[in-house]
């Protein structure tokens, strides 16, 4: 048991918990926040495999860009602020049990192929050598890669612009706490909460 | 030559129908040109065929003279002016020689036909034509017979309605008759004569409207109808012993004594045909006990009776026997029922004729009485039958159209309502009395000639039947000469009995009588017995075996002649007295002899034995039975399959197609719809996180699967 | 290390991005799920490109192939995120069960 075993299983810990508290919590923010945990956990995952690089990659663009992405959104959709009563619909057997399938079978899988295969890390990928990869063998899907990007940049602008004459964002209708008022149908720029005063949270 | 061309003569007539059927309302005379111009042309051709065979004929006889001028032959030819028993001397003595006949001679034959149908060997339908001696002169009675009453018919039937379907009529009975006439096989024969059938019953039912005439061609056709069954197994039985229909055929057979396929002739099954043959001719010949539809006939117009019931198609029977004369000669039994048959009907119409009033029905019964003349004359002499044949041809179609010109004139069928019409009516009464003169077999006339040669034949025959014949015929001949007499007077002597104004008929009607007079006087001169005319004479003109020929000589015995005509003139004697005064209904004699007239007014109660015999448990018994059955019986299993095969239809419908097949496809169908809208449907949830989790199940199932496999 | 722990941080991350694809109902939620969905996947790579160059494949195609992987993911909450404001914008919800417009 070397110390990156040690450390793996910290994460896998941490970041199976946080997984978890993804898309069992109640605010969606806090959602969102467990994710960065999440997906930081991911980056270490990395770093402990010797891939550097990608792990600060990773924590730029997920953690950096995404989540900020995310949130965004949450916000422009006026996702509830406070925890929402009525979290999940009906049925959640359904899904429970595709999952538990799943991993289930996933781990069939590792184990069999897998057990006790060393992932021998002598050391850590250098920038350099992954950039020689990147820019010489895998030049060209780089730079369609980039093609893409640019691609989906436009059409997400394209998605979600708003046309001429249309009218403001509609309110949400989703239900909030008992207490917690419903916001008022004010024009868009109010945001919902700010007035209210401190009500109790109910879980 | 000649013959050759003889199937025009019932073809022309046959045109002249068709053309009168198609185009007589349009054209001048409204048809009867074509007809009468169809039949003036038959006439002619048969004229030619009759020079033809008949000289080939005699040529043949004096041939045959000639090669016979050995003394053993003379007494058998020649003048046979001798008594009975000196006869029979004669042919006694010549009995144990056969006559020779020269190789190659024989009588007239001439045949022609085409084959319509084969089976099996030789066997099959034909169809043909046969020229002989009898042939010939049946053409010339018909032709001639028929022109004149089609000439007469255009003055008797001007301005009736259907003027141009009586010509129609005519051409076709003609054609029909002829036909009968000319062929050669007995299937053709038979088609003739059920022709000649129905055109009989479309003629007498013309004037149809009144339910007398039509009652009366129903009785006629029915009456014949039953005679002519005994025609149809006659046929068939001849065709299932000779295997043949053709005539020749059939008699060359006979001759040899053979059968197809045997060596020897069936008698009994012979006699059978013959008499069921002879049956045939019961009807058509108005032979007792078949002759009550005659009477009843002359419900039809006047020139139908003319031709019809007088001189042609009531003559077919007779024709028949003479016809197939060589089989009949085979079979004594059947010639002896014939002799019978025929001896009854001559003197029990005979009476009849006595007290009737209708001067149509005294010609009719006259008529019966002498076809029975002839019938009996065939059981002795093949020559006497048919030479009566021709004769009363041509006298009682005189008298028919002479009768047919006094109703014209007068009105009324009835003698009551006439009397004294000789002045009016001259040229009528003339030729009248020229036909009842050579009905009543006056020498020199027709008639006497004829009637004479029959009571020769019965003479010399002997025996049981030739002595009824004898005995009836020559009482007959009284009988007779006593109701023609009768007629004479109380039509045309006396006083006129009735209300209109009689008066002579014209130039068309007139002719016609003229021209039948002359044969009704002379044609008896064709056959005289004497040794010059024997030679050339009718039975040499119509023999249809010179064997025949040879060993049946013309016979004329004096003595009887004598006596016969005696009998004749006390008939006309007794007339004259009784009748002088031409007296009214209820003054006349005959009218007035208690049992005796009222036994002859019900002609015999037969009508009444037929009706309550015959009729009325066929109707009303029978039939009725028979019409149950049907209803009842056999209409009902028809409609039992039929309800059966509806009740099986609807219970398959409902049940095995309802409710099985159907309900099965409809299960399919509903069961198919309602899982697609009860499950299937749901499916389609629109919920993204639904399908996502059905991809993921879809992947760990594949998974397992790839492990598994 | 031993390949095992890896591996199944990865299986798990997977399964419960599963599990919240199919059971939050706010869209954006899901959408996060489906973010940990890949993180797994970019896991998975790098182990399997490390393990796939000790057997002699080319060295470093899993660090690329996660890279590829990264950039797309982002690409792809972009778009997301766009689709999810359009649908906010006409439907005035972003409670996933409300978009059921394809429904039977």
């Amino acid at each position: 048991m070397t110390g990156v075993d040690v450390a793996m299983l910290i994460v896998v810990v941490f970041g199976g918990a946080s997984a978890l508290l993804v898309v069992s919590a109640r605010n969606v923010v806090h959602a969102a926040l467990y994710l960065v945990v999440a997906l930081l956990a991911v980056a270490v995952t990395f770093l402990l495999a010797g891939a550097e690089f990608l792990a600060w990659t990773q924590v730029l663009v997920y953690v950096g860009a995404v989540i900020v992405l995310i949130l965004f959104g949450l916000m422009l959709t006026r996702a509830p602020i406070g925890p929402v009563a009525k979290e999940t619909d009906v049925g959640r057997f359904l899904p429970v049990a595709v999952s538990v399938a799943l991993f289930a079978m996933l781990m069939t899988g590792i184990w069999i192929s897998f057990d006790g295969v060393r992932l021998a890390v002598d050391a850590p990928t250098t920038t350099a050598a992954l950039g020689d990869v990147l820019y010489i063998e895998w030049a060209f899907p780089f730079m369609a890669l980039g093609f893409f990007l640019t691609v989906s940049l436009i059409g997400a602008i394209i998605i979600a612009r708003r046309e001429e004459g249309e009218g403001p964002a509609p309110q949400l209708d989703t239900e909030v706490a008992p207490g917690r008022p419903v916001p008022a149908p004010t024009d868009a720029s109010a945001s919902p909460g700010v007035t209210a005063p401190a009500q109790e949270v109910v879980r | 030559m000649v013959s050759d061309y003889a199937w025009l003569i019932p073809a022309l007539p046959a045109l002249a129908a068709a053309i009168i059927a198609a185009f007589g309302k349009r054209m001048a005379r409204k048809g009867a040109e074509v007809g009468i111009a169809a039949v003036a042309l038959a006439l002619l051709l048969a004229l030619a065929i009759a020079v033809e065979v008949f000289s080939a004929n005699v040529a043949t006889v004096a041939e045959l003279e000639a090669a016979h001028e050995s003394e053993e032959h003379a007494a058998g030819q020649g003048v046979q002016v001798a008594m009975a028993g000196d006869r029979a001397a004669a042919l006694a003595a010549a009995d144990g020689e056969a006559i020779e006949i020269p190789e190659g001679l024989e009588a007239f034959v001439h045949e022609r036909g085409v084959t319509l149908a084969q089976f099996q060997g030789d066997e099959g339908f034909e169809a043909g034509i046969r020229i002989d001696g009898l042939v010939a002169m049946m053409f010339l009675l018909v032709t001639f017979v028929s022109l004149m009453v089609q000439i007469y018919s255009t003055g008797y039937m001007h301005g009736d309605a259907r003027y141009t379907y009586f010509f129609a009529l005519l051409s076709v009975f003609t054609a029909s008759m002829l036909l009968l006439v000319i062929a050669n096989n007995l299937m053709l024969t038979l088609v003739g004569w059920e022709l000649v059938g129905v055109c009989s019953y479309l003629l007498i039912g013309f004037w149809w409207e009144e339910k007398v005439n039509s009652d009366a061609a129903i009785k006629a056709f029915l009456t014949t109808k039953l005679g002519d069954v005994g025609l149809i197994v006659g046929v068939v039985t001849l065709w299932g012993m000779f295997r043949t229909f053709n005539i020749t055929e059939i008699i060359t057979m006979v001759g040899e004594g053979v059968q197809a396929g045997e060596a020897a002739l069936n008698q009994g099954m012979l006699t059978f045909a013959l008499l069921a043959l002879f049956l045939g001719a019961v009807g058509k010949s108005a032979q007792f006990p078949l002759h009550t539809w005659l009477p009843d006939a002359m419900a039809g117009p006047t020139p139908v009776s003319a031709l019809i019931h007088a001189a042609t198609m009531v003559t077919a029977g007779v024709f028949l026997i003479a016809r197939l004369y060589p089989l009949f000669q085979a079979s004594p039994t059947a010639m002896t029922v014939i002799a019978v048959i025929g001896a009854i009907t001559l003197f029990g119409a005979g009476l009849l004729a006595l007290v009737q009033d209708d001067v149509k029905r005294v010609l009719a019964y006259s008529t019966i009485s002498q076809l029975g003349y002839m019938v009996a004359a065939l059981a002795f002499s093949y020559t006497a039958g048919i030479f009566h044949l021709f004769t009363h041809g041509f006298f009682k179609a005189l008298l028919f159209l002479g009768s047919g010109s006094l109703i014209h004139g007068v009105h009324s069928n009835n003698m009551s309502d006439m009397g004294g019409l000789r002045k009016p009516m001259p040229v009528t009464f003339w030729t009248f009395l020229i036909g009842s003169l050579a009905l009543a077999a006056i020498p020199p006339l027709a008639g006497f000639w004829s009637k004479d040669e029959i009571l020769a034949g019965a003479l010399s025959a002997g025996g049981a039947t030739g002595t009824l014949v004898l005995v009836l015929g020559a009482l007959g001949g009284l009988v007779t000469a006593f109701y023609m007499t009768r007629a004479m007077f109380l039509i045309f002597a006396g006083e006129y009995r009735g209300h209109g104004h009689p008066h002579e008929s014209p130039a068309s009607m007139r002719w016609p009588l003229v021209a039948l007079a002359v044969p009704a006087a002379l044609i008896g001169f064709v056959n005289l017995p004497f040794d010059f005319a024997h030679a050339s004479g009718f039975s040499a003109w119509t023999m249809f075996s010179l064997e025949y020929f040879e060993s049946h000589a013309a016979q004329f015995v004096v003595p009887l002649a004598l006596a016969a005509s005696a009998a004749a003139v006390i008939g006309i004697g007794l007339g004259w007295r009784l009748y002088r005064t031409s007296p009214s209904l209820d003054e006349d004699p005959m009218l007035r002899m208690g049992a005796f007239t009222r036994t002859l007014q019900n002609k015999y109660y037969l009508d009444e034995l037929y009706h309550h015999g015959v009729v009325r448990p066929i109707r009303d018994g029978i039939a009725q039975g028979a019409y149950w059955l049907n209803d009842n019986v056999i209409d009902r299993i028809v409609y039992l399959a039929g309800a059966g095969a509806t009740s099986v239809g609807r219970f398959t419908y409902d049940y095995a197609d309802q409710r099985g097949i159907d309900a099965g496809v409809n299960g399919l169908a509903g069961g198919a719809n309602a899982f697609g809208r009860d499950v299937l449907r749901k499916m389609q949830s629109g919920n993204i996180q639904r399908y996502a989790g059905a991809m993921f199940v879809g992947v760990i199932v594949l998974a397992i699967a790839f492990a598994v496999a | 290390m031993l390949a095992v722990y890896p591996l199944t941080f990865a299986a798990l991350l997977f399964s419960v991005g599963a599990y919240g694809v199919l059971a939050r109902r706010n869209a954006v939620l899901v959408l996060m799920s489906i973010e940990l969905m890949l993180a797994s996947v970019t896991v998975n790579l790098v182990v399997f490109g490390h393990l796939a160059a000790e057997r002699g494949d080319a060295a470093l195609t899993g660090q690329v192939f996660a890279l590829f992987v990264i950039a797309i993911g982002a690409a792809e909450v972009g778009v997301g995120l766009a689709i999810i404001l359009l649908l906010f914008r006409n439907r005035a919800s972003i409670n996933i069960d409300d978009a059921d417009l394809m429904k039977y």
